[in-house]
């Protein structure tokens, strides 16, 4: 397990270093950053000086060298619009961000499990061909199509639902924001976490379906039911447990996509996460905070593919977490 | 006191997108307490459907179409699920063919003996423990309480073939049902298995219906032996007889094929072909295009069984001859 463990943090430092290179590489191709920073009449001696200062005419290696050394100690650099530092303008919308995507989560959980059960133990019943049917229409629309769909049924036909925003936070735990304990945070949470889920849902009920589909033909089953086990026992124990071997893999890998996701969801929300806030620093050329996020989301998948093969081993015995054996 | 296991003109069909194939046509045949049975005959000739088809266990889109699986009297046929469950592991418990692939690898073997336990008794789970010890007992696994703990795949082949024989004995069933339990093992290890099923049936007077494809197991084992062609019983009798004076074509090819049958240095002896398909079962006997005695009214006609010594054979050429015998016979007389 700390072995494991071990190997997982050498593991993330070389793919944090190759995402922090990359990231950084981009910003020379994102414009000027000075035409943003500084107004229409500030000449252009004093710009050429201004990039000096701000060491933009340095060579790459020494301009990556530089951030490197600062991001070591958890500066990545100040953003330009909010004159602030990257990381907290970023931690301080992960909050709103990481809660839509648990929220999400939690959706695709709780309605891609049983469906996706039910429809391999009935695979010819109507319900299950409706799913199926459903899952592809699900798969073929955008996000910001079904985002704006359910806005327009549920904010303005019915008005049962806010259309934007997170509506009433409370702080907890020392600084994080949560919509989770109040009711009108909530009610802001449900569509949007609605619509995040809309994109994985058909992909897990599918997946879901099949994997089952196939363990329920394996022979450990048929013994099952040779010993006269219960239906419910088989299948939500025999069969889901090894149905959700190669889904939490799948799973763990689309959590972190889900996450790059919510720049459409939280646009078409108005949500004030971090996609939100990083569309608006690409608008605004504000390098340092692009480069932030682009770290942070990198952060997030390695730390969040961890999680998933601690879990993983956990599930699976023949998996020996240390790698030895 | 009732036949433990009767099974009366069963036929099992299977409804495939091209049709409904009969894959087990007019199976007859009786089991009685401790009884030990060998269902023998080549890969696909309908063994495995047989021994499924008894705990209606069949794959779909397999069904039982017609006749009876009466145990103790009852008609396992007509049972409700849940009545059949409570047969299924109790009374009448199966043993595959392949111990990879039958244990749940997500399981402790602790827990896949308990569940069986506790599922048709209401026992403790420590109770059940105990029980689960004692048959590991019984089927000689080293250190049987680790083992409780232990996943299937910490365990060697033979060894899960061992834990899979001990969940089949768990509730003391009146029938254990062994679908080829020593194929996938290597064969210094399907002695031992086979040894140790022939001791534990004798020693708790199970019924065991064996399906193999080896002949030596059928005669070291068994007492009686159906020989089973393209879905269709083509002789049953007592194994003796069988395996020293086959009287079907078929039988008797099969015998020769073994290994031990052949001539150093030439050829193993076969069969020649291969078993038809069942969508093109020819008409008539269904061995007719590969038997080597082919009568005129083989190619036409579906032989009967007929009474030859202790054995039923459906041949029309031993009925011809038997025929031949009585009226020899009879004109002595």
């Amino acid at each position: 397990m700390i072995a494991f463990l071990i190997k997982r943090l050498v593991q993330a430092v070389v793919v944090m270093f190759v995402i922090s290179l990359i990231s950084f590489s981009i910003q020379d191709n994102l414009g000027d950053p000075l035409r943003e920073l500084v107004g229409q009449s500030v000449s252009e001696e004093e710009r050429q000086a201004l990039r000096d200062e701000m060491g933009l005419n340095d060579p790459f290696l020494v301009q990556y060298a530089r951030f490197a050394s600062n991001a070591l100690q958890g500066d990545l650099g100040t953003s330009y619009f909010f004159k602030e530092p990257a990381l907290e303008v970023i931690l301080k919308k992960l909050p709103a961000t990481l809660e839509l995507v648990f929220g999400a989560t939690l959706i695709i959980v709780c309605v891609s499990v049983p469906l996706g059960v039910y429809s391999a133990i009935n695979p010819q019943s109507l319900f299950s061909r409706a799913v199926m049917g459903m899952s592809i229409v699900g798969i073929s629309i955008p996000v910001f199509l079904t985002a704006i769909g359910l806005i327009y049924l549920f904010s303005i036909e019915l008005g049962w639902m806010p259309s934007y925003g997170r509506g009433e936070t409370m702080t907890v735990l020392g600084g994080w924001d949560t919509g989770f304990t109040t009711g009108d945070g909530l009610a802001h949470l449900v569509l949007p976490c609605f619509t995040l889920a809309s994109i994985m849902l058909p992909l897990f009920i599918r997946l879901i379906r099949a994997e089952m589909m196939e363990v329920l033909q394996s022979e450990y089953v048929r013994f099952a039911w040779a010993k006269g086990l219960k239906a419910r026992r088989i299948y939500f124990l025999h069969a889901l447990k090894n149905t959700m071997l190669p889904v939490i893999t799948v799973g763990g890998v689309q959590i972190g996509t889900m996450v790059a996701y919510t720049i459409l969801t939280e646009t078409v929300f108005q949500w004030p996460g971090m996609g939100f806030l990083f569309l608006e620093a690409v608008n605004r050329v504000d390098t340092p905070l692009i480069v932030a996020y682009l770290i942070v989301v990198g952060a997030i998948f390695v730390i969040t593919n961890t999680i998933v093969d601690l879990i993983y081993g956990l599930v699976n015995p023949t998996v020996k977490l240390a790698g030895k054996k | 006191m009732t036949t433990l296991l009767e099974v009366k003109n069963l036929e099992v069909r299977f409804g495939l997108r091209s049709g409904e194939v009969k894959a087990l046509r007019n199976i007859n045949f009786t089991l009685e307490r401790g009884e030990r049975l060998g269902l023998v005959g080549e890969s696909g000739a309908g063994k495995s459907v047989l021994g499924f088809s008894i705990l209606n266990l069949i794959s779909k889109p397999g069904y039982i179409a017609d006749g009876e699986v009466l145990f103790e009297g009852r008609n396992l046929a007509d049972l409700s699920a849940e009545e059949l469950r409570n047969i299924r592991g109790n009374r009448i418990s199966m043993i595959f063919q392949d111990p990879m692939m039958t244990l749940n690898p997500v399981l402790t073997i602790g827990e896949q003996m308990i569940e069986c336990l506790m599922t048709h008794r209401k026992i403790s789970k420590q109770d059940a423990r105990t029980i689960a010890l004692q048959k590991l007992q019984q089927v000689y696994i080293p250190s049987p309480e680790a083992r409780l703990d232990q996943y299937p795949h910490e365990l060697s082949g033979g060894m899960r073939q061992r834990v899979v024989i001990a969940i089949g004995l768990l509730m003391d069933p009146d029938i254990i049902i062994a679908d080829e339990p020593t194929t996938a093992l290597d064969v210094t290890i399907q002695a031992e298995i086979m040894e140790l099923m022939l001791e534990l049936c004798e020693r708790n007077n199970v019924a065991l219906i064996l399906i193999t494809h080896d002949l030596g197991v059928v005669s070291q084992v068994t007492q009686k032996t159906i020989v089973m062609y393209a879905g269709r019983i083509i002789e049953q009798g007592p194994t003796k007889e069988i395996i020293n004076d086959a009287q079907h074509p078929y039988t008797q090819g099969l015998m020769n094929a073994l290994p031990q049958m052949a001539v150093p240095g030439q050829r193993l002896n076969q069969i020649p072909g291969s078993m038809p398909p069942l969508q093109r079962i020819p008409t008539g006997c269904a061995f007719n295009p590969r038997c080597g005695y082919v009568l005129e009214v083989c190619k036409h006609n579906m032989p009967e069984f007929t009474q030859s010594g202790g054995c039923q054979v459906a041949c029309h050429m031993v009925a011809e001859m038997k025929r031949e015998e009585q009226a020899a016979r009879m004109q002595e007389v």
